[in-house]
């Protein structure tokens, strides 16, 4: 800089003496030139730090908390037509529905709470309505009455979007998918005082509690060939079951299970996938004793229950099967809601969260998976009477006994993913025990996708395990040799050829490894166990014998040309290994070496596994770590191996002894590098594993990496969606990795640098 | 004895040893490897013909080239599910490439050594290439036109010979016409629906730009008539001539000459002959676009695309590169912030290539691209142009890549500039700038090829950013053509790593398809590896230059 600084001035001095306009143009372009450079100079640079910066600006999205807002509150619109029983939100957040317990059915605008429409539904003479129940989302915002009369009546509001004008204009009314005539559930005519639905593409059921009995009518819809209208073939049964205490009735979207639930918190599944003979399988008490059910609703996707008790508790209970291979139901989780009872759950519809409103009108919105709490908020101050969460969960209504209704829109995309989701074991839906599962997509919304990147993590590890396994003895050893006994003539090709190696790339080793090197290690296990232990072995004997060699030959061949007498050594060795290990296979395990581990020990063999990895990576590392050791050990100074031999010390002794501890921290950055390389290599493992996320230490397993299945699954994943953060947070998490081994690395390379200029 | 041997250490310095031969070895052998199957890919095997008879099963004929053998012991083979007889003590197959895939439902077939009769290599085997179903193996019965024999028996081959090169001419004629002209005209209607577009979002849509597109329009179908005209009556040219032949099970079998790609003997070819087909296979392989879902034909868009986007990574990496290790060296002063961003540069070359791909996809395509077609491209949404993967966001993505390598080669260049030269140049009265520009960045310039070079090397072999960010399995358009801009940035592109992953192993016929994907990986090979070897000579040449001018 100093240097920079006399210039400028001399030539400034230059300028003012001569003046002339060609001198200043030159000054301007040296400053222009300057500026030009730093700018750029520190523009590349800082665009290096962008990298970081925008992963974390895309991964921190899924991390931050829910927000709610108050958007408006408004009385309940015509409040005169009876309570409300029953509120809903279409997709769009325009228009509401709250079904009264007179039989209306009345569209308000969600935004001012004004009426759009208002029908009534049709109740025959002299009968009221004593139940009402809604249907499951899949039946599209069906609900049904039960009547005095042991009759029902199935309503549906539906939307029609239109766009007069290119505005959108959203239309509601009712239809009756039954038809309009009630149904008869019950012959004798007694009162329905509990009652649920589900209206199928093809099967359509009731169950109704009447006063002690449990109605089950199914309604199968066949479509003959001939005949244009499908027929309606019904079937009724009686549950064999006390109906006394019901409280609740819910039937799965399937409609294969029935849950009947008592207030005392008695839960009873029925198998009803034959309709004519419901048969009870399992029954359990789900609440603590002294406690009540307050409410209940299936999660998204019906295969677990919601259950609110009256001490704020709501657990999660899921149909698994047991190791006898019955269903039971698992108290997957509980959420400590409230102090007061829960009044609702609301499940959303996309996803595995819910949203509660408990007695003193505080609403939440949780997530059962990651089991966060996404939202806490006291939304009305009386005790609520009805609450809706919208289909898209952007919304949320809820009704107050001092007739009120409060419109608040959320905030919330991306519950699913927690610390706990993402590192810990999790207790999945229908999955027998907590586990963890990486299954980002299913074919549908009522699987949730399991996000957890330990067994991802997992498989980096493991892979990078068996290709330092591979690649460290090789890569070292073979440092040592070429850095300090190897004749620098031989050197001078042998370490330029195995560096160029390191060049070669990796998809074609990848595709080696995947469909050449996979089959041959398939048939030939045996071979390449007896080949690690056997051409050492030569090695060894070869090298004994070699010092008896007669003097005069010994003297004909210099020092530090072992490893290439060695090649034809191994060769053979090798071949011999190969060759002998086909009649020992046969005869010590009886077969292969593969059916004998699967037999005696269990073990099962993938053709692509861990293994294959190993070498295949291996073989990629190897150059990086040899280059790096071997300028480590090259560059020990002279002089102190000098005189270590000076003083009588072997050439082995002076190996261990000075030149490996001095080159030490060089030898060790090579590995963290090579260590690093290994865990960010994608083609390889994505060619030569099956890429099946199992957590299985086995060397004959498969696995999948967090790069390899980055490569397989960004592509498809929708942006900003949740599984698109999560694989941000994958390639974070890898950069993470490898920027702290480089670090480690790096900083040890400087400081052996220095010590070598102090030596 | 031995203890003191041990003692001495030998046994470890012979161990050490092996350990570099092994490697040596493993390098040699995948080289070896990859180079025997790719070299071997294109030579025509003679075809054999076996008499084969299964256990209770009269004889039958198989005709088709041996591909691969195994050999495998009595044990193995009874626990394969093999019968064995006592006296047997190895199982030997072949694994025979019997083609005919349209009549037989599979490419290749496994046969036992001991149950071939016999084996026999008769000259008149002919093998067909077709564009379809993959190869033909058989006899030739006859050659037709339109229904009637031309040539039968023995004078069937010539003229089959004869009429396959006028189905060859006029196929390419058609192939030029429906890619290029009819290309070019569906390239230009697409112009023009953009054009209308973005006139009525921008309220210009009167009836004078109704006209003019009309007029467009108008002219582009005509000509679009004219092609389907003459596309016509080739077709009816092409479609005339059939040839038919027999399989080995004596089936007889038409095939249209305008499936036909090539048609030969090798059991009869002299080996003048075989050097000229395999000539000839090279040239189609390096030249010619791929068929029947890459398994076959040539990699042109490959190659084309690999290159198209190293260039473009090159233009884009090189000044960047530079400008960075010039500050870094001339400007910036030396210290704790400069020994941070070495340690930075460093740790960017370790950071996984996937991660940068993830990078180029959200920052680049999904920001950046998304950004641009709002702006500039608003005609055409929602289909995106930028905002999608393709060779532009590709090429930069790379370039970040291979950032490192530059900087670092460039910044190792400029140290070994010794600063006497500087000095001279700045004591004449030279500003820092012209220093730079005229003494100091010229002698530096080999550094800065081998940085460039060694990036050039690694970006072509680079494949799971690749996968992310632009690259496809077969691109319908080559990023560079005769339609205007000519370089269409937002196209995406074939890349010869990705071919190698695609074909590998997402092909539905991964047996028929691995001999080329040896042959692609060959390339590859050669391709990096003399790039690799350019850049340690110059390197080593840059060495002893400076040697000689510090001495």
């Amino acid at each position: 800089m100093s240097k920079i600084n006399i210039q400028t001035k001399s030539s400034l001095a230059l300028n003012n003496s001569a003046g002339g306009v060609h001198e200043r143009w030159r000054l301007i372009k040296d400053s222009v030139g300057r500026y030009g450079i730093v700018v750029g100079g520190l523009g590349v640079i800082f665009a290096i730090a962008v990298i970081f910066l925008y992963l974390l600006y895309v991964v921190y999205p899924l991390f931050i908390s829910a927000t709610a807002q108050a958007v408006n509150q408004y009385s309940v619109p015509d409040s005169s037509k009876g309570k409300t029983l029953f509120l809903g939100i279409e997709e769009q957040n325009e228009v509401g529905v709250r079904y009264t317990d007179n039989g209306e059915v009345i569209f308000f605008s969600v935004q001012t709470g004004k009426t759009i429409l208002n029908q009534s539904i049709k109740i025959p003479e002299g009968s009221k309505i004593v139940s009402f129940s809604q249907g499951s989302p899949v039946s599209e915002g069906a609900v049904v009455y039960g009547l005095s009369n042991g009759k029902a009546v199935i309503v549906k509001h539906q939307y029609k979007i239109t766009y007069p004008d290119n505005v959108r204009l959203i239309t509601p009314s009712i239809d009756y998918p039954m038809g309009e005539e009630p149904i008869v559930v019950n012959e004798s005519g007694a009162a329905l005082d509990k009652i649920a639905v589900i209206i199928g593409e093809k099967t359509s059921a009731i169950v109704a509690k009447t006063a002690d009995k449990i109605h089950l009518s199914s309604f199968e819809k066949e479509k003959s060939l001939f005949a244009d209208e499908a027929k309606l073939t019904r079937t009724d049964t009686v549950l064999d079951y006390s109906a006394l205490d019901v409280a609740d009735i819910l039937i799965d979207k399937e409609g294969r299970n029935l849950y009947l639930l008592n207030k005392n918190g008695q839960l009873g599944l029925f198998d009803i996938a034959d309709k004519s003979s419901p048969t009870l399988i399992y029954e359990q008490n789900v609440i603590e004793a002294g406690q009540a059910v307050t409410s209940s609703a299936f999660l998204n996707g019906d295969l677990s229950l919601l259950i609110g008790d009256s001490n704020g508790l709501v657990s999660q209970w899921s149909k698994v099967r047991d190791k006898l291979n019955h269903f039971a139901m698992q108290k997957i989780r509980v959420f400590k809601v409230s102090d007061k009872a829960v009044l609702a759950i609301n499940p959303e519809q996309r996803r595995k969260g819910f949203m509660t409103v408990d007695a003193s009108g505080d609403v939440g919105v949780y997530h059962t998976t990651s089991e966060r709490e996404m939202i806490k908020e006291r939304v009305v101050d009386s005790a609520p009477v009805a609450a809706a969460i919208s289909p898209r969960a952007n919304a949320l209504l809820v009704e107050a006994e001092n007739g009120k209704i409060s419109f608040w829109t959320l905030d919330n995309k991306h519950p699913e993913v927690s610390i706990r989701s993402l590192w810990q074991e999790v207790w999945y839906e229908s999955y027998p025990k907590p586990d963890y599962v990486w299954q980002s997509s299913s074919a549908n919304s009522d699987f949730e996708p399991k996000y957890s990147l330990t067994p991802l993590v997992f498989g980096t590890l493991k892979a990078a395990f068996y290709a330092m396994l591979v690649a460290m003895p090789l890569a070292l050893m073979g440092a040592i040799y070429t850095a300090y006994f190897m004749t620098s003539k031989m050197r001078q090709y042998v370490k330029p050829s195995i560096e160029l190696m390191g060049a070669l790339p990796t998809v074609i080793l990848g595709f080696l490894a995947g469909l050449w090197l996979a089959p041959i290690i398939e048939e030939y296990l045996a071979g390449l166990f007896a080949l690690i232990i056997i051409v050492p072995l030569c090695v060894i004997a070869f090298a004994f014998a070699w010092q008896f060699l007669p003097k005069s030959t010994l003297q004909k061949i210099p020092e530090g040309w072992e490893s290439a007498i060695l090649i034809p050594v191994i060769i053979l060795s090798a071949w011999f290994a190969f060759t002998v290990s086909v009649p020992l296979e046969a005869f010590l395990f009886n077969g292969t070496l593969r059916d004998w581990f699967k037999t005696e020990l269990g073990i099962g063999y993938d053709q692509r596994n861990a293994l294959v990895v190993g070498i295949a990576m291996g073989f990629a590392v190897i150059p990086t770590i040899y280059s790096i050791a071997e300028d480590a050990i090259f560059s020990v100074p002279k002089h102190l191996t000098v005189g270590s031999l000076a003083l009588g010390a072997t050439t082995w002794q002076t190996m261990t002894k000075v030149v490996l501890l001095t080159a030490s921290p060089g030898i060790f950055s090579a590995v963290m590098i090579g260590l690093g390389r290994a865990v960010g290599e994608t083609m390889i493992v994505l060619m030569a594993t099956g890429n099946t996320p199992v957590m299985d230490l086995s060397v004959f397993q498969g696995l999948r990496t967090l790069a390899a299945n980055i490569a397989v699954e960004m592509p498809e994943s929708a942006v900003d969606s949740t599984h698109y953060r999560v694989l941000f947070l994958a390639a974070l998490v890898l950069f993470m990795f490898t920027f702290i081994f480089n670090t480690l690395a790096e900083i040890i390379r400087q400081r052996l640098r220095e010590k070598y200029s102090s030596l | 004895m031995i203890k003191l041997w041990f003692k001495s250490g030998s046994p470890w310095i012979w161990l050490n040893a092996a350990a570099v031969s092994t490697c040596m070895l493993m390098v040699v052998g995948v080289l070896g490897l990859v180079m025997v199957r790719g070299v071997g890919h294109f030579w025509p095997s003679q075809v054999i013909q076996f008499s084969y008879q299964e256990e209770g099963k009269q004889p039958q004929t198989i005709i088709g080239e041996k591909v691969d053998s195994s050999v495998m012991p009595a044990l193995m083979a009874k626990s394969a599910g093999h019968k064995m007889a006592d006296d047997e003590e190895t199982l030997i197959q072949y694994l025979i490439k019997v083609g005919n895939r349209d009549v037989t439902g599979t490419d290749f077939r496994w046969i036992e050594e001991r149950k071939i009769l016999e084996r026999s290599e008769p000259l008149d085997l002919m093998v067909i290439e077709r564009r379809e179903w993959g190869n033909f193996y058989g006899r030739l019965l006859e050659v037709k036109e339109a229904g009637n024999t031309l040539a039968s028996g023995a004078e069937a081959w010539p003229v089959l010979q004869a009429k396959i090169v006028e189905a060859l001419t006029i196929y390419k004629q058609i192939a030029h016409l429906e890619k290029k002209e009819i290309g070019a005209i569906n390239y230009g209607l697409e112009r023009l629906r953009l054009k209308q577009r973005r006139l009525q979002l921008d309220n210009q849509w009167d009836e004078a730009a109704k006209q003019q597109i009309a007029s467009e329009t108008a002219a582009y179908d005509v000509k679009y008539k004219e092609y389907q005209a003459q596309l016509a009556t080739l077709y009816q040219q092409i479609r005339r001539h059939t040839l038919v032949a027999e399989t080995e099970s004596g089936a007889q079998v038409k095939i249209p000459l305008n499936k036909v790609v090539r048609v030969f003997q090798p059991n009869s070819m002299s080996i003048g002959d075989k050097i000229i087909h395999y000539v000839v296979k090279v040239v189609e392989f390096l030249t010619e676009d791929p068929r029947e879902a890459n398994t076959e034909g040539g990699i042109f868009p490959a190659i084309f695309g690999t290159i198209m986007m190293v260039m473009m990574m090159s233009v884009i990496v090189t000044p960047f590169g530079v400008i960075a290790a010039v500050y870094l060296r001339e400007y910036a002063k030396q210290g704790f912030v400069t020994r941070l961003i070495r340690i930075a540069v460093n740790n960017l070359a370790g950071v996984p290539s996937v991660v940068y791909g993830v990078f180029g996809l959200g920052f680049f395509v999904y920001i950046l691209g998304g950004n641009i077609d709002q702006l500039f491209f608003p005609e055409s949404l929602p289909a995106p142009v930028f905002g999608t993967p393709g060779l532009l966001w590709a090429s930069i993505t790379l370039a970040l890549l291979t950032l490192p390598v530059v900087i670092v080669s460039t910044e190792e260049g400029l140290a070994r500039i010794p600063s006497s030269i500087r000095e001279g140049s700045l004591a004449l009265g030279a500003t820092k700038l012209e220093t730079l520009w005229l003494t100091v960045l010229p002698m530096a310039s080999p550094a800065m090829m081998t940085g460039l070079i060694l990036a050039v090397a690694r970006a072509a072999g680079e494949v799971a950013p690749l996968m992310l960010v632009g690259v496809v399995k077969l691109a319908p358009t080559l990023p560079l053509d005769g339609n205007f801009p000519f370089l269409h940035l937002e196209r995406k592109f074939m890349h010869l790593g990705f071919h190698i992953y695609d074909v590998g192993f997402q092909s539905p016929n991964v047996e028929a398809a691995r001999p080329l994907v040896y042959a692609t990986a060959l390339l590859l090979v050669l391709v990096i590896v003399g790039l690799n070897l350019a850049a340690i000579i110059i390197r080593n040449n840059l060495r002893e230059k400076y040697r000689a001018l510090e001495g």
